[in-house]
């Protein structure tokens, strides 16, 4: 009876074994996780009134970044982020209202156009759509 | 004996035509496109032709009178025929340079493209008796011209390489003007080729957009630079504040040209900088000297900072083929990309601590993506050990099972 | 002390649940043990494998957002940043498609060992109807990540449903909540994924399981061997390591090649190339590219799907088709229809992989 209960135990232990290490994955799987409240809505641009007039801010659209501009006016525009050029980050420069690319000073109006330097193509403009109290950014359809 | 050129084979077609029996239309065209050769092709090649589209016809140029098949009373006194070369221009700019009988057809075209080419090179040896050079006809086409926006036009911007290399690619013909003949080849090196023609990027300068089109002229040496900056101003601004300014201006080496040559401008490497074979900066400095060091050391941080970005993104890579998700990571990678491009450009400006601020920021960027590239891998091979580890529990059970089955089966037959 | 507290519950529920005459049962019954009894353990690894869907699609649900704004964003999120969210949905996607796959096999071998006779037709028809509610589980499965793939195979799915004769226009509008692919949809989609199909599911595989336990399994025509093997525990340890040997694999197709995410689906992107349905789909998904335009003045596509649909209904019927073997004699004439339609899928799905263009 030696050998029935040494296999058993055998049993009965590589049983727990699986056990846990099934059990540990999901356990991890279903108790909270710290970084998921920031990146889930990502097509959320920004909070109404979080933008003052004439001033802009970049949000991750899908893999890329954008830039949801609030103009000196109040107009709500987004635009791909990324220059046409050598695709380079632009940023928006109230000053003048435009968009600038600081790598080869690329420049372009809000309706993405390029004004000056050496961008080959516009930027993608995109739909903003204030639901409540978020700005929701899509692209135009 | 000399080959009959195009204008006296244009006349004596003319005087042998058969005289076919047609009512109306267009006799010069229903009799030329029953000749042969080059009278043939300028009838069918109109079909194409901008002027036939704006409802011009042989008339409007050559004179005479279509309405009749008579070839005697076709050449009235009105018949022009062909014009001589020399006389090209001026055939053109009949109209081309005259603003009143443009604005019927095209109010926005401009007319001074005949004055132009009167101060192109081309047109200054044209009014010197060299009827060799380059006239409207030989880039824009005779009887098939085509507007600058359709794409199989000669003057089609990714076509425009071609039709200067005719002429400017011809070792023999420009060997008697004592020209180099190589700018078309070492244009199609060059990095604004690659974008014209495989990214048909159409801002992408060809020949005309640097030598003008109908004033082309060789750029100054001095004016070179005002030429590059119409698309890189960032970098001439930047380098209007270097101390390479003044320098550059007192041994007359124009600016951009100096290190980035002029007809193949490759894609600035790292290379381009610093104290080793490759480098610009070694045409002037010498070995040892202050700004020979400055080189030096400008390459290394660039490089350093250059060489961190590709092995972080190939870290991203690996994790990105272990199955590992990375898109944060790449995102903030995208930071990076901008900060080493704008690093680069910086180098125009030679402020070696604007430089030098903006790599330390690239760098504390880089950190966190290498950080995040690190921490996929970990996870990566996280992944692989926790499969070595379930599989032996897994296989541990199989293996109990496997004695408990056959101990049953040891049962069963004792019994 | 703990013996009395285990056999005093174990009475307990023996009382409400005649537990004893299950266990009575389950000790009585026995499994044929022959040179075909190996196909039997597909049956057991097909349960095995809905079980780990259920237990997977469970998790799942925690975090998967079913709105077309976030429901590849929360793919995505599972994928990345919820720890061993990669693992949970990489075996609810893989041991999916293993799981069609096995289910496939399992029909196959009792169509050839024509288990399917007297008396278990309704066996048989309850396995091709599970067969058809995973393949529908799969394909509206396949559209909640909502990434670029996906979104164009519903779409080329749904056309082909809607190009069926008289009630294709409705059906598709049915199936798509709309005219077109939208947010209708992938709500139509998760609510029949994730509640229709599960109910319906569970109860047929109830069916199923019942008819198997009562009639047991069944002997291939011609088999003399009499030799039986106890169910429990001799069959069940024996199909329990072929969940281990199932398991195993599973883990290292997860580990190594991570169900992708893919590229979010914009309805206004051109359709990519060379767009396909899920492997399982394919061999009526080609055979519908494949045929003529035209068949004898009829719509090639409408004669391929009403087909398919022909074809399929005979294939539920066969326990009552197969005169021959209901009174137990050999019926080669359905070996080979059978042999036919195994090549027939197996070809067609190959081509479909293998031949540029299609």
């Amino acid at each position: 009876m030696r050998r029935r209960s040494f296999i058993d135990v055998f049993f009965g232990g590589s049983l727990l074994a699986t056990a846990a290490a099934f059990l540990y994955p999901v356990l991890r799987y279903i108790l909270p996780t710290k970084a998921l409240a920031s990146s889930q809505k990502s097509v959320t641009a920004a909070k109404v009134g979080e933008l003052p007039p004439n001033a802009a801010k970049i949000f991750k659209f899908g893999a890329k970044p954008a830039v949801l501009v609030n103009t000196a006016e109040g107009r709500l525009i987004a635009l791909a982020a990324t220059c046409t050029h050598l695709t380079c980050t632009v940023r928006y420069e109230a000053d003048s209202g435009t968009l600038f690319c600081p790598c080869h000073n690329g420049r372009f109006d809000l309706s993405g156009a390029v004004l000056s330097g050496p961008p080959p193509a516009p930027l993608e403009t995109y739909g903003v759509l204030v639901a409540g109290e978020e700005i929701v950014v899509a692209r135009k359809s | 004996m000399k080959r009959p050129t195009f204008a006296s084979l244009f006349v004596i077609g003319f005087l042998g035509l058969p005289a076919a029996g047609l009512a109306q239309g267009n006799s010069c065209l229903d009799c030329h496109k029953e000749l042969d050769g080059a009278l043939q092709a300028a009838a069918v090649a109109f079909a194409q032709d901008v002027h036939g589209q704006f409802g011009l016809s042989c008339r409007d140029c050559h004179g005479g009178n279509p309405a009749t098949d008579d070839v005697d009373k076709a050449k009235d006194k009105s018949f022009k025929g062909a014009p001589k070369r020399e006389r090209i221009p001026e055939f053109c700019g009949g109209c081309h340079a005259d603003a009143a009988k443009m604005r019927g057809f095209n109010p926005s075209l401009r007319v001074d493209q005949l004055d132009q080419y009167w101060t192109s090179r081309h047109g200054q040896r044209l009014k010197a008796g060299d009827a060799k050079v380059a006239v409207c006809t030989d880039c824009h086409g005779a009887h098939g011209v085509q507007t600058a926006r359709f794409p199989k036009s000669m003057t089609f911007p990714w076509n425009i390489p071609q039709t200067c290399g005719r002429c400017h690619a011809d070792k023999a013909l420009m060997a008697s003007y004592l020209l180099p003949a190589g700018q078309l080849e070492d244009y199609r090196a060059s990095v604004h080729a690659r974008a014209l023609f495989d990214k048909k990027d159409l801002s992408a300068p060809a020949c005309n957009d640097c030598h003008g089109n109908h004033g082309a002229y060789p750029p100054e040496v001095g004016s070179v630079s005002g030429v590059c900056r119409q698309c890189h101003p960032s970098a001439g601004e930047l380098f209007a504040k270097s101390p390479h300014k003044k320098a550059f201006v007192e041994i007359e080496a124009g600016e951009c040209g100096a290190c980035h040559g002029n007809h193949k401008i490759e894609a600035p490497t790292n290379a381009l900088i610093g104290s080793t074979a490759g480098s610009a900066c070694i045409q002037c400095h010498e070995a040892g000297s202050k700004a020979w060091t400055t080189a030096a050391e400008l390459r290394s941080l660039l490089e350093e900072f250059e060489s961190g970005t590709a092995s972080a993104e190939v870290a991203l890579d690996a994790a990105d083929r272990k199955g590992v998700e990375v898109s944060e990571a790449r995102f903030k990678l995208q930071d990076v990309h901008t900060i080493l491009v704008s690093a680069k450009n910086l180098t125009h400006g030679l402020d070696l601590a604007e430089i030098r601020k903006a790599i330390v920021d690239g760098e504390n960027a880089l950190a966190e993506v290498e950080a995040a590239g690190q921490k996929a891998l970990a996870e990566a091979r996280f992944r692989r050990r926790g499969l070595v580890v379930a599989t032996i529990c897994l296989a541990l059970l199989a293996a109990a099972l496997a004695l408990k089955i056959r101990r049953l089966k040891e049962k069963r037959m004792a019994s | 002390m703990a013996k009395n507290i285990g056999r005093a519950l174990f009475k307990f529920f023996d009382e409400r649940f005649l537990l004893s005459g299950l266990g009575a049962f389950a000790g009585k019954k026995t499994v044929p043990e022959h040179q075909h009894s190996f196909w039997y353990f597909f049956g057991g690894i097909s349960l095995f494998l809905v079980g780990l869907q259920v237990a997977t699609g469970l998790l799942l649900l925690l975090h998967y957002i079913p709105s077309i704004d976030g429901a590849h964003e929360s793919i995505r999120v599972i994928m990345s940043q919820v720890k061993f969210g990669w693992l949970i949905r990489s075996v609810h996607s893989w041991s999916a498609n293993i799981l069609i796959g096995v289910l496939f096999v399992h029909m196959f071998s009792t169509f050839f060992l024509k288990a399917y006779r007297k008396p278990r037709e309704l066996t048989w028809m309850t396995g091709f109807l599970l067969l058809v509610l995973f393949m529908a589980f799969g394909f509206s499965g396949y559209l909640l990540p909502w990434n670029e793939l996906s979104y164009f195979a519903t779409r080329v799915g749904t056309d082909i449903a809607g190009s069926l004769p008289l009630i294709g226009g409705w059906l598709k509008e049915v199936i798509l909540g709309g005219p077109d692919i939208s947010q209708a949809t992938l709500s139509r989609f998760f609510w029949f994924h994730v509640a229709v199909l599960p109910v319906v599911a569970l109860g047929v595989i109830g069916i199923h399981i019942l008819l198997v336990q009562t009639l047991g399994m069944s002997k291939p025509i011609g088999v003399r061997e009499t030799r039986e093997i106890p169910f429990f525990p001799d069959f069940i340890y024996k199909d329990a390591l072929g969940w281990i040997l199932v398991l195993i694999l599973i883990g290292v197709v997860c580990v190594l090649l991570p169900w992708e995410v893919g590229t979010k689906a914009d309805p206004l992107a051109p359709t990519p190339l060379g767009i396909k349905p899920e492997w399982y789909f394919t061999f009526m998904f080609t055979t519908l590219k494949l045929i003529p335009a035209h068949v004898l003045s009829i719509e090639g596509e409408q004669l391929a799907i009403l087909g398919f649909l022909a074809g399929g209904l005979f294939w539920f019927l066969v326990p009552f088709l197969d005169r021959r073997a209901a009174r137990e004699k050999r019926s080669p004439a359905f070996t080979w229809i059978g042999l036919f339609v195994a090549a027939y899928i197996v070809v067609l799905t190959v081509i479909t992989y293998t031949v540029p263009g299609l």
